[in-house]
């Protein structure tokens, strides 16, 4: 399928990763990313697939800890409130380094919080979220191709460093349409998982999937053995795109929708003879901390513009390093900022107001 | 000479960490017996839970998967649906299965999940040393109820077995005690019931399985099998509680 067709995001996930092999599908619903579970439960049982809708977020994620042990592609989605419940399961699965994907259509926050686009789980999904030394490789797209793309890269990085991967959009991307196209991709060729619970046969030892470490030297193999794989990662998957640095006094980062209004912001302000550049970063874990350091030499300021009260902002902090100032702008509760609110930043920042 | 006794195949070759007179060797060694008897070690994946049988991924020579706190029946349910040509099965305590795991229990057995849970019911927490399980009994001391436990403040013990017999989803559910001879073997019979049920694709089924924790009940483990006797069977009578044929 590499025509092109106008889908709604969250049905678009489920699609890209329906096409990415992923056959197992555990999920609750919650507004406002209940079209993933929708499409997986209408499109899964006519490919041989499982969509089962758990009792709770919590059960949902540990049916997805089961299947990922059991050497599947599997996927869970959810928003806000319900990826909290599903914390425990997320530190068992990254301490068990078992692969899976699981989806994130923020809504404001916190407690029940709203129903409409935020940003404010950056904390949540790049620093931990549940308890341990681990972190999520965290994709954050800004269209619904790149959802689609991302999607499909997604299960191919948790394959490849036996990770769980989460997709951060919000809940305009989820809701909303644009004309996506499907790069047909063989899924024939996935992964061996020599240690899954596949049943033994007989012909090997038990594999065993598990967390529990009670010796503090084996656990701390098993955590450094992990920090590796995240060096491996750090050096291989970090994504970002870059637009305008070069010349750039003042620097936007924003990252999901947020970067595509901030590019609009940006166009407004080079037309005013501004100079703006931008930085998004796809990877919020791990963070694109070179472009930073790079950009940081020329650059006279950066503006983290968010849908938060300011989470990423302390990433962009601690990349520029004291090389020049870090402002933030944000809105929250499920407030968008405006082009124009961003201008208005900049030219504060600027002196210009 | 012939040997007329040896460690099931399905039982690993390690030492087991249970206190002196803890049943759970003697359940470890039924599910394994079972295991051998019907040829499925290779084919058998357990799930394993948090509390005092937390090793038991160590014990069996199956494939192992350890849940979280509560999650095995979820766990299980992710595994066999993607293996449902493979036998699954949970080993859980009381704590496990019927606090903070009551809601996956009950909607495993709901669904009607093909698995089968075998639950240790000793009516304590042991791992954590002896505090109050949902299954201790109405006056029972424990570390969190130093007074006895009282239903009016610290809820009543729950029955399992009659409350999930009541779902439509359960297919084979039997009580069973390991406290002497005779009900060793009627458990053994339990067991092998619900795995020869569960192969034939019949639905969900659980034996609970009544056991003692002379550590934490403060009792020699010939004692505990008598109190066992006198306070817990009254309580949670023995026998199948539901064994339906599935309509649909």
């Amino acid at each position: 399928m590499s025509d092109k067709v106008l889908m709604k995001g969250n049905e678009a996930i489920a699609e890209a990763a329906i096409q990415a092999g992923c056959r197992y599908f555990f999920g609750y619903p919650i507004t406002p990313q209940t079209e993933v579970a929708a499409y997986m439960a209408k499109k899964m049982p006519k490919i041989g697939g499982v969509f089962l809708q758990a009792e709770s977020e919590v059960s949902a994620i540990n049916m997805v800890y089961g299947a990922a042990g059991a050497g599947a592609r599997v996927m869970t989605s959810s928003s806000s409130p319900g990826i909290s419940l599903k914390q425990e399961g997320i530190s068992y699965i990254a301490g068990a380094n078992l692969p899976c994907v699981i989806i994130n259509i923020v809504r404001g926050g916190p407690g029940l919080g709203g129903i409409q686009p935020a940003q404010s789980d950056y904390f949540q999904a790049t620093k931990g979220g549940g308890h341990g030394d681990y972190h999520l490789v965290v994709f954050a797209p800004a269209s619904i191709q790149e959802m689609v793309d991302l999607t499909s890269n997604a299960f191919d990085v948790a394959d490849k460093y036996r990770t769980p991967v989460m997709i951060i959009g919000d809940g305009m991307l989820g809701q909303m349409m644009e004309p996506v196209t499907f790069q047909s991709k063989e899924t024939a060729s996935l992964p061996e998982k020599p240690w899954a619970t596949t049943g033994t046969k007989g012909k090997r030892e038990h594999n065993i999937i598990n967390s529990l470490y009670l010796n503090p030297e084996d656990l701390e193999k098993n955590i450094l053995e992990r920090q590796e794989r995240y060096n491996t990662i750090k050096a291989n998957e970090v994504r970002y795109e870059a637009v305008g640095v070069e010349d750039a006094d003042y620097v936007l980062v924003a990252y999901g929708m947020t970067a595509r209004i901030a590019k609009n912001a940006m166009a407004t302000l080079r037309k005013q003879g501004i100079k703006v550049g931008l930085i998004r970063p796809i990877t919020l874990w791990p963070f694109p901390t070179e472009i930073f350091e790079k950009t940081a030499k020329t650059a006279k300021a950066f503006l983290s513009v968010e849908m938060s009260m300011g989470q990423m902002v302390e990433d962009v902090r601690l990349a520029v390093n004291g090389a020049c100032p870090v402002h933030f702008y944000g809105r929250t509760g499920g407030m968008v900022p405006t082009p124009d609110e961003i201008i208005n930043e900049v030219k504060k920042i600027g002196g210009v107001l | 000479m012939e040997k007329v006794f040896e460690r099931p195949k399905a039982l690993c070759n390690v030492p087991l960490h249970y206190c002196p007179g803890c049943t759970h060797g003697i359940v470890h060694r039924l599910v394994a017996e079972v295991m051998d008897e019907l040829d499925i070690t290779g084919d058998t994946i357990g799930v394993a839970p948090v509390g005092c049988s937390v090793f038991a991924y160590n014990y069996f020579e199956c494939d192992m998967h350890e849940a979280s706190h509560g999650r095995a029946p979820a766990v299980a349910t992710g595994i066999k649906r993607v293996h449902n040509d493979k036998i699954v099965f949970t080993y859980q305590g009381d704590g496990d299965l019927a606090a903070i795991g009551t809601a996956e229990t009950v909607h495993a057995a709901a669904r009607g999940e093909n698995i089968t849970i075998i639950f240790i019911n000793n009516a304590i927490y042991g791992m954590t040393g002896g505090q109050m399980a949902p299954t201790s009994l109405a006056g029972q001391i424990t570390q969190t109820t130093p007074y006895g436990r009282n239903p009016k403040t610290q809820g009543y013990p729950i029955r399992m077995a009659e409350m999930l017999s009541t779902l439509d989803g359960a297919r084979y559910i039997e009580r069973v005690a390991v406290d002497s001879i005779k009900n060793i073997k009627a458990a053994k019979a339990a067991i092998k019931k619900a795995f020869t049920l569960q192969m034939q694709g019949e639905g969900f089924t659980m034996v609970e399985v009544l056991s003692s924790c002379p550590t934490n009940w403060g009792l020699s483990p010939v004692e505990a099998l008598e109190w066992l006797r006198a306070n817990m069977i009254p309580h949670y009578p023995l026998g199948v509680y539901c064994d339906k044929k599935l309509e649909g």
